[in-house]
């Protein structure tokens, strides 16, 4: 390997992995593209292989959360345990709709998303003060 | 069931969705659902859906990993600097304020929708 393909996976790992404690996601949108440009791997095997890299990263993550007092373990495990329901749903869904209108949709639901997540941003700035780790729900 | 492990189990749905069919991790939908519809805080919200995301991406590799197509070196080289990354990102999260994690959030989801629809 050379030492600018070397430095390049570092820079991506660290941006991967620096975006994904700052706002909870696994990184593998980076980790994807790092692979196949800096190690040539197949876009099938960096996908395969993101998630393992995923796996480590968000245990560090999770670990590091569950220090500051920011996991609820309980109901992070029922989602990881209960996604593979997802899966099959989305396989069956993906063979009646066309992967068009599924990429809308989704992207329709991340825009609404944002819609909120913004709003929420902007007229609960004094609410934010609040000690992390605080049980509401 | 109760309704909030109904709300949990329709999360994993969604996000197991999403992730099969796009090839993304589920973060970007438990995040945002957490908060909206769990009542969650911003850091919580991110804490767990960390260690939700162990769970789906250890399934999904486990299953590639069974035809051949995970590469355990490649993926030790990125996921090393990753680690760091991570430690970096959740120390800096505690530094800012709860609201702000939203604000970035709201901008990589519109990040993501633009890219899924291109």
């Amino acid at each position: 390997m050379e030492a600018a393909e070397l430095a390049g996976l570092i820079g991506v790992g660290l941006a991967a992995g620096l975006a994904g404690g700052l706002i909870g996601v696994g990184g593998g949108v980076l980790f994807v593209p790092g692979l196949v440009l800096f190690l040539s791997l197949g876009q099938l095997d960096a996908q395969a292989t993101s998630l393992l890299a995923v796996v480590l990263v968000g245990a560090v993550g999770a670990w590091r959360q569950a220090g500051y007092g920011n996991l609820r373990l309980r109901d992070g495990i029922v989602i990881g345990v209960l996604s593979p329901l997802g899966v099959l749903a989305g396989t069956a869904t993906a063979n009646v709709v066309s992967e068009r209108s599924l990429a809308l949709s989704f992207a329709a639901v991340q825009l609404f998303f944002a819609y909120r997540l913004a709003r929420r941003a902007i007229e609960d700035k004094g609410k934010a003060d609040a000690p992390s780790g605080v049980a509401n729900g | 069931m109760s309704s909030r492990l109904a709300r949990l189990a329709v999360i994993a749905t969604v996000a197991g969705a999403f992730s099969g069919l796009f090839g993304v991790g589920g973060g970007t939908i438990i995040v945002p659902l957490l908060i909206l519809w769990l009542g969650y805080e911003e850091r919580e919200a991110t804490g767990t859906s960390l260690a939700a995301i162990v769970g789906i991406a250890a399934l999904g590799a486990a299953a590639h990993g069974a035809y051949g197509n995970v590469h355990v070196e490649e993926a030790l080289l990125i996921a090393l600097p990753g680690a760091a990354g991570v430690v970096a990102g959740t120390a800096l999260q505690q530094r800012i304020p709860e609201r702000a994690v939203s604000g970035v959030f709201s901008v990589v989801l519109v990040a993501s929708a633009v890219a899924l629809v291109l």
